[in-house]
């Protein structure tokens, strides 16, 4: 049997995806529905005198209008801060006031407009200096008495520090004595936004018994149904939530907001579908956004090059509410040293609350933030030492037998070979002819690298499950919890599925759309997790249901099991092929020559837990935040225009230790797309705000993204260093594109143009200001 | 006719007309999917920025947010649900030029009508017609090579 691995198997959904006939959450159709508009801030930090909701209610079609009165609700992932309609005051622009439903969507919007908020504005935190400084200005007054969902957040009192995360290792004193040359950078990256083309939507109907029913576009369908029971003591199994193709996610559809709202909603309206869902508007600020970074690097090195010390602080943007940012404050604490054999370490990351838009997971977790700083003095150091850039990160690259920040060892299976892929990474780029050169036309080339670790920072008991039923053809159909929310993991866990049954991937059917209430459980789509949990969950189930098959075929062919094997939808004697069996004629149980049947339709049922990870120590951060870490290198090559400070995309590479690439031209894809959104990150997406804390660019006409023809060639390449407890080696992959372009970017920038670049996005206006200050 | 401020008028849609009762305010978009759940056009930003509502009128791209469903009247309209294995689809395919497939009907009708009426497009002229639409998946070489594939001479 040929391997159903490393070939481009197109995927299942294709057809559908080319011809319309994918459905998402907005394309289906239930009715008869109702429209849910959102009523949202129009300032950044106020406190609420009054909401007049009369005449809103009094306008045609309408059916009902809800305000914070109406329910007793408080969110939060991890703290509970967040009441989802605003209560007493507002925190950010944008922030959810009012829902109004209606008959349809042009009443909802009328009516939305008829409601009357009386606001006493409040100084604004507009940036995490000011939320830091000394006496500011508090956004929760509350802090230290909402309710935790896990010990893993550490809010400190009277201030706006919604967490801090420590990392302490080794010896600073020891670490400062050994340097003898120390480094200094301060970096400030704004917030952004995931910008999936979907924009997050929601259909919601209360049955007559009270259950609950969710259409919704969501990475987590499973934690919706749990948050939703524990938010509004529902029980679990009244809640029912089903996920349909998703439009994109990149984080962003990670975290429960719009289903939260569209619940509270369709309370007031039981027995009719409501549908909630956001303006591009709304989905940019109303619901979460890409964090926000300050970051400050000290490191202390050897002459050669080799990293002693270093002493980092993070203050992390995390905007109005807390959602999931003391994770991603964790995580970034966790891989604060980079791919890099750092052996003394005092980091401090904070969550600062602002009044800037809330943040939740996106690409990278943080990574993409954090290696900016962290890759921008790796260049500050190689000017320092005189050490070649790609030398300084071969010196410092950690091998096996290193420890981690957190204090993990290092092993070839838990974190791959760096060095490999930064060795490749300097041929891709051509490393040999220079990283600065003056062309003809009087345009300068220039190329920047940075390497990039990761690991899933997931709970210590992020689980998944499969379940694997059997046509009478003997194909197979796979149940499993991922969402497919663009990367593909639904066809990538049919090849897996193909490999372990030994049959081809066209014999595997895939449930492509999730279902509470009859999909197996997965924690989330998300953390570049899928292939390893859902994969593992597969392999297990793949186990029950050959065992159950060699059981039966042992009986039909009168041979112990040991001397059967099994290939093509066939179990054949190993002595004596022609003596077989084919899975058709098992998969239902074995009928005997005279009718009688024995044992029942076969189900292969898988479950995988992540072990043996560990919360982070609060004092130390010593811990185990993931199974494995995916390292890699990455470059941008670029032509800046020295009179304009206009500069060209040339060349953006990635060469990533992915274990086994499972489909190579999948795999290449969401490389491309990491580096193509890191792009975006690096040459124009940002949050603007004005005096007032107010977002100026709320639509793609004015937060702009990268589009066809500005995209760079690109180079992607692959290590395959297998990680063994991975299916078949495997790593996750579907984020990292994006970590290291950014600071890749700026790298080459920095330069082209004999600047130091400590922000993003690098707009020629900026290279231009920073020109002037030479 | 009126009917309580509501027209009946008939859009030629796929190659067949349908009648439908429309709002003045109505987009073409929205009624392409509230009204004749055609739904594979999608709506990303109702600003004309994104490209994902792409439809053609008379063989031309058109963002049908910025459409009012009465100005299509008299028009012939082809939403992606009136492709019947045109090259492109396939193109799509084969050369992965989707992730998530929200943005994609939308691509797909521009490429085809680029295909259509420039079938020797340069990169420049490719570039002008497919900067209008926005993928936020792919890195836009897998749609460069789809469309590449089905120009010059490839339009088969």
């Amino acid at each position: 049997m040929e391997t159903q691995l490393g070939k481009d198997t197109i995927r299942k959904e294709a057809k559908d995806k080319v011809t319309g006939a994918a459905q998402y959450t907005n394309d289906l159709t239930d009715s008869p529905m109702l429209y849910a508009r959102l009523f949202t801030s129009v300032h950044a930090h106020a406190q609420i005198i009054s909401v007049d909701t009369r005449e809103a209610s009094a306008m045609p079609g309408v059916r009902a209008v809800i305000t914070a009165k109406d329910h007793q609700v408080i969110c939060g992932s991890m703290l509970q801060d967040r009441p989802p309609l605003a209560r007493d005051k507002v925190r950010y622009y944008g922030e959810p006031i009012a829902i109004v439903i209606a008959d349809d969507e042009m009443q909802a919007k009328a009516a939305a407009g008829k409601i009357l908020v009386e606001y006493k504005p409040l100084p604004v935190v507009n940036s995490v200096k000011e939320a830091f400084k000394k006496n500011p200005v508090i956004i929760h007054d509350s802090l230290m008495l909402y309710t935790k969902s896990t010990k893993e957040v550490y809010p400190v009192k009277g201030t706006n520090i919604c967490h801090h995360q420590k990392i302490r290792k080794g010896d600073m004193q020891k670490g400062w004595l050994e340097s003898e040359i120390v480094v200094e950078g301060s970096f400030s990256l704004p917030q952004s936004d995931h910008a999936a083309m979907e924009t997050r939507a929601v259909h919601c109907m209360i049955m007559p018994d009270d259950s609950v029913r969710i259409k919704t576009s969501s990475q987590s369908p499973y934690e919706v149904k749990e948050s939703i029971s524990k938010y509004l003591n529902i029980p679990e199994g009244k809640i029912v939530v089903q996920v349909p193709f998703v439009g994109g996610a990149f984080g962003g559809k990670a975290c429960i907001q719009p289903e939260v709202l569209a619940v509270i909603a369709a309370m007031s309206v039981k027995g009719k579908w409501i549908n909630l869902a956001n303006t591009r508007e709304e989905d940019m600020v109303t619901s979460p956004c890409h964090l926000g970074l300050e970051g400050t690097i000290r490191i202390g090195a050897k002459k050669s090059g080799q990293i002693m010390a270093a002493e980092m602080t993070f203050q992390i943007d995390t905007g109005a509410y807390s959602d999931i940012s003391p994770k991603i404050t964790k995580a970034i604490a966790a891989e604060c040293a980079g791919p890099y054999r750092i052996p003394n370490i005092e980091c401090d990351c904070y969550s600062v609350y602002t009044n800037h838009p809330y943040i939740t997971s996106f690409r990278g977790f943080g990574h993409e933030a954090h290696t900016f700083c962290l890759e921008r003095m790796m260049d500050k150091l190689a000017v320092e030492t005189g050490v070649d850039p790609f030398q300084l990160r071969l010196l410092n690259l950690v091998k096996a037998g290193d420890l981690t920040p957190t204090q993990v060892k290092v092993t070839a299976s838990n974190t791959g070979n760096a060095v490999e892929c930064l060795e490749r990474l300097k041929a891709i780029m051509n490393w040999e002819e220079g990283a600065r050169i003056i062309e003809e036309n009087g345009l300068v080339r220039a190329k920047g690298i940075s390497c990039l670790i990761k690991t899933s920072d997931t709970p210590t008991d992020a689980g998944a499950s499969a379940v694997l039923t059997f046509n009478t053809d003997g194909s197979v159909n796979l149940d499993c919890g991922a969402t497919e929310i663009g990367p593909g993991m639904k066809t990538t866990a049919a090849q897996i599925l193909a490999e372990k049954m030994r049959i081809n991937v066209n014999d595997v059917y895939v449930k492509l759309d999730v279902n509470t209430q009859s999909t197996p459980y997965l924690w989330k789509t998300v953390a570049s997790m899928t292939t390893y949990l859902v994969g593992r969950a597969i392999l297990n189930a793949a186990d029950d249901a050959i065992s159950q098959l060699m059981n039966l075929a042992s009986i039909a062919l009168r041979c112990p099991t040991e001397e059967l094997d099994f290939e093509n939808k066939m179990i054949f004697v190993k002595h004596d092929p022609e003596l077989y069996i084919m899975f058709k004629d098992l998969v239902k149980g074995y009928k005997f020559s005279n009718g009688n049947s024995f044992k029942g339709p076969v189900i292969g049922r898988g479950s995988y837990v992540m072990g043996n990870l560990t919360p982070l120590a609060e004092a130390s951060g010593r811990g185990t935040p993931g199974r494995s870490w995916t390292v890699g290198a990455q470059a941008v090559e670029i032509e800046y225009d020295t009179r304009l400070h206009t500069y060209r995309l040339l060349k953006a590479a990635t060469v990533i230790d992915a274990g086994k690439v499972i489909n190579p031209k999948t795999a290449r894809g969401v490389v491309m797309g990491g580096m193509c959104m890191g792009l975006g990150l690096g040459t124009s997406e940002d949050f603007v705000y004005n005096e007032d804390g107010i977002v100026e660019d709320t639509s793609f006409r004015t937060y702009k993204m990268i589009r066809y023809g500005e995209n760079p060639e690109y180079v992607v390449d692959f290590v395959e260093t297998p990680q063994i407890d991975a299916p078949y080696g495997a790593r996750g992959i579907a984020e990292h594109g994006i970590i290291g372009i950014p600071a890749a970017l700026a790298n080459a920038i920095s330069l082209a143009a004999h600047i130091d670049v400590n922000r993003l996005p690098i707009t020629p206006e900026f290279i231009w200001r920073e020109r002037l200050k030479r | 006719m009126h009917l309580s401020g509501n027209s009946i008028i008939v859009l030629n849609v796929n190659g067949e007309d349908k009648t439908v009762m429309v709002k003045p305010a109505y987009t073409l978009l929205h009624v392409l999917r509230e009204e004749l759940s055609l739904t594979g056009a999608k709506s990303g930003c109702e600003n004309g920025d994104c490209g994902a509502c792409t439809v053609l009128v008379d063989d031309m791209p058109v963002k049908s947010c910025l459409m009012l469903a009465v100005e299509a009247v008299g028009h012939r309209i082809t939403t992606v649900e009136g492709l019947k294995n045109a090259p492109i689809q396939d193109a799509f395919i084969k050369n992965w030029g989707f992730q998530c497939g929200y943005c994609t009907s939308g691509f797909l009708m521009v490429c085809h009508a680029l295909a259509m009426h420039k079938p020797d497009a340069d990169d420049p002229i490719i570039e002008e017609w497919l900067q209008s639409n926005l993928c936020r998946c792919t890195g836009y070489e897998e749609i460069e090579n789809a469309v590449k594939s089905i120009l010059s001479g490839n339009y088969k």
